[in-house]
């Protein structure tokens, strides 16, 4: 098969926040750099971060990068690694202010200096007063961010690939990645791009799940790829969910319903927050209010024809009450769930947010694979920053406001050692064609024609499975069914066929491919979530409800062939300070 | 699925509907929803209002559409007005 090439110094796939900075820093350096983005890059999910970026600027109250730390890696529940969050903290300084010189429009207090705002988990002098540590542009930071960094790479010519997606990696015998094949959508024709360094920054795979906040496009496409081409994934067992999501839509409904005197109920419109947690009721923490909700679901107390979910009631606090103090929760719901929130309640279910496993990779961007013994294995040409990376910096729970500033530190990293990379290995590594086939390969297998499972039909049933298995509620029995069922489903994936073997804009074949990715993702989360028998941060088990630092303190690592599973040691010693030892997460 | 609409320089409905993909959760509904349920059923002004207003950044077409800025372009504004409407009644 006779493939278009093109060659550039450096690949990155995917332009949110992460490639974006990456790609930035390589073409001021005059190096050649591709973006391959399968959506327009303005339209990756960065934009959709409203919160801000935390960085210790001390702008409004006392703070330093230490404190940072600390809150960090408690947050993390400690299993975040101790040298990374170093790294990351220190370096969130200088990156907010190359942000600001490049044109991020932060709002700013009185005196000019950038605006800071407060955010839960945030503190002085380690676990003491509230700080203020996240910069913000408005409630719009992403859309911000995203948009000068996109302008600014148009500035320094770096050459985008719009609507293209990434099939598969492409991998020589020595296990270097040597670029990576690419389907250009609009023609359906794949375009085979060459490059001495690849960089995974595709984000996060919320739709995994059935109810997610994340946009259609979090497939995790970046994660898979970097399966296929045997690397493994680490800590996909932790995974955020937000307790109040649209049901069957999973938009939120931010936190700050219930502090304005917003309850759940169930079908007998009993308050059961009432029962799981009598002091803090509707406002206990997320992971407890999640649980409750599907508890009362799993226990036939749902609402709605197939009670599936429960109600968020609001309208006892009358339409000036909410206009005022709740603005815009009342369109979205209409628009979204169809109800007048100041007439009857929202339907609501867990949603899933935010996946803090990834592609293991060191502080500086390589990916590597991890061993039990602690070291690791860098793959040589293969980089990886944001969502879709696991570096890891958020262990076990990431806090507001580390997400922005994960992709933005890590993807200038990661372009940083880009540059000092290609110094020294300036030369293209030779590229057979027998390495290629694999990749055109994945491709082939989707012009087979005839009846079969439609992939609509099996992607709906796959994210139910892990809606069910591998959600809010974990027990040994239902995520030992989990892994059944996604091996099953995965066996079904060779049944699929498409119905149209169209090429011009053919987006069922692009679903096609995202759904196999979906699919080998969620094997690596059920399994992984299945085998860790402790409760630590946004894993929680009924069935093993403390955190175990004894047995559990280290990293899971998935790999695809065999379905394996290992383990790797948790980095507790930081670069420069003393660690921080674990302790109960109280705040 | 991927035919262009008849006499018109309307995009492919596959093209249109790829570019309802955006980063946002919330205009992947909207949009997708408009042009499955809605889009075949404009007029043809209407239809290519439509696909300039995909042009638009996310955070605008969300303001629009949430209602929390007004579309200073008034066949913008009556064609959101649309979108909001029937959004609300499906």
């Amino acid at each position: 098969m006779t493939l278009a090439r093109r060659r550039f110094d450096a690949l990155i796939i995917g332009a949110g926040g992460a490639g974006l900075n990456a790609a930035l820093q390589l073409a001021n350096a005059n190096l050649r750099v591709a973006v391959v983005s399968k959506v327009f890059p303005t339209r990756s999910h960065t934009v959709a971060a409203q919160g801000g970026v935390n960085a210790a600027l001390a702008n409004v109250f006392e703070d330093n990068w230490h404190w940072h730390m600390f809150d960090t890696v408690k947050g993390s529940d400690y299993l975040g690694d101790q040298d990374a969050i170093e790294f990351m903290c220190r370096e969130a300084i200088p990156t907010v202010y190359e942000l600001e010189h490049n044109g991020v429009p932060f709002s700013r207090l009185d005196n000019g200096r950038i605006y800071q705002r407060a955010f839960g988990g945030q503190s002085q002098n380690f676990g003491g007063a509230q700080a203020a540590r996240t910069c913000a542009a408005a409630d719009r930071t992403g859309h911000a961010i995203l948009h000068t960094l996109y302008q600014q790479n148009i500035r320094a010519r770096t050459h985008f690939f719009d609507e293209y997606f990434g099939v598969d990696l492409i991998r020589d015998e020595e296990g270097a990645i040597l670029g990576a094949l690419t389907l250009e959508i609009e023609t359906g024709e794949p375009l085979l791009i060459e490059a001495k360094t690849t960089l995974l920054a595709t984000g996060g795979c919320g739709q995994v799940f059935r109810t997610t906040s994340n946009a259609h496009i979090n497939t995790g496409d970046g994660m898979a790829m970097a399966l296929r081409a045997g690397v493994p994934l680490m800590d996909m067992e932790f995974f955020q969910f937000h307790p109040t999501g649209i049901s069957g839509r999973g938009m939120l409904i931010t936190e700050g319903v219930r502090g304005e005197g917003g309850y759940l109920i169930n079908k007998d419109g009993e308050r059961f927050m009432e029962r799981y947690a009598p002091n803090a009721k509707d406002l206990a923490s997320r992971d407890v209010v999640a649980r409750a909700i599907v508890t009362e679901v799993k226990e036939g107390r749902g609402c709605g024809p197939n009670a599936d979910h429960v109600l968020l009631k609001v309208d006892h606090l009358g339409e000036d009450i909410i206009a005022k103090r709740l603005p815009g929760i009342r369109e979205s719901s209409k628009i979204f769930a169809g109800v007048d929130p100041a007439v009857e309640p929202i339907p609501v279910f867990p949603t899933a947010h935010y996946v803090m496993g990834g592609i293991p990779t060191d502080r500086l961007g390589h990916v590597v694979i991890p061993s039990s013994d602690g070291s690791e294995e860098v793959v040589p040409g293969l980089y990886a920053a944001g969502e879709c990376a696991c570096v890891s910096v958020h262990g076990a729970n990431r806090l507001g406001g580390n997400s922005l500033l994960d992709i933005l530190v890590f993807g200038r990293a990661a372009g940083q050692q880009i540059i000092t990379h290609l110094k020294d290995n300036p030369d293209y590594r030779p590229m057979s064609d027998e390495i290629i086939d694999k990749a055109v390969a994945r491709l082939s297998r989707w012009e087979q024609e005839g009846e079969g499972i439609s992939v609509r039909e099996l992607r709906d049933e796959f994210r139910k499975v892990m809606e069910d298995h591998a959600g809010v509620f974990r027990t040994d029995e239902i995520m030992s069914e989990g892994v059944e069922k996604v091996k099953a489903v995965r066996e079904k994936l060779k049944d699929v066929r498409l119905g149209d073997q169209s090429k011009v804009f053919n987006t069922a074949r692009i679903e096609a491919l995202e759904l196999e990715n979906l699919v080998d993702i969620g094997m690596s989360i059920v399994l992984s979530a299945l085998e860790r028998k402790e409760s630590r941060g946004a894993h929680s088990r009924p069935d093993y409800t403390e955190r175990d630092d004894v047995n559990w303190l280290k990293h899971s690592v998935y790999f695809q062939e065999g379905d394996r599973l290992d383990y790797k040691p948790v980095q507790t010693k930081p670069l420069t300070v003393d660690t921080f030892p674990p302790k109960p997460r109280v705040y | 699925m991927i035919d262009a609409v008849q006499g018109s320089d309307i995009p492919p409905l596959g093209q249109l509907r790829w570019q309802c993909r955006r980063g946002m959760l919330e205009l992947d509904y909207i949009l997708v929803g408009f042009l499955d349920q809605h889009f075949t059923d404009l007029a043809l002004d209407d239809q290519q209002l439509f696909v300039r207003m995909l042009d638009f950044e996310d955070q605008l077409l969300l303001d629009w559409v949430m209602g929390n800025v007004v579309p200073s372009d008034a066949s913008i504004r009556r064609l959101v007005g649309l979108m909001q409407k029937e959004l609300k009644t499906h």
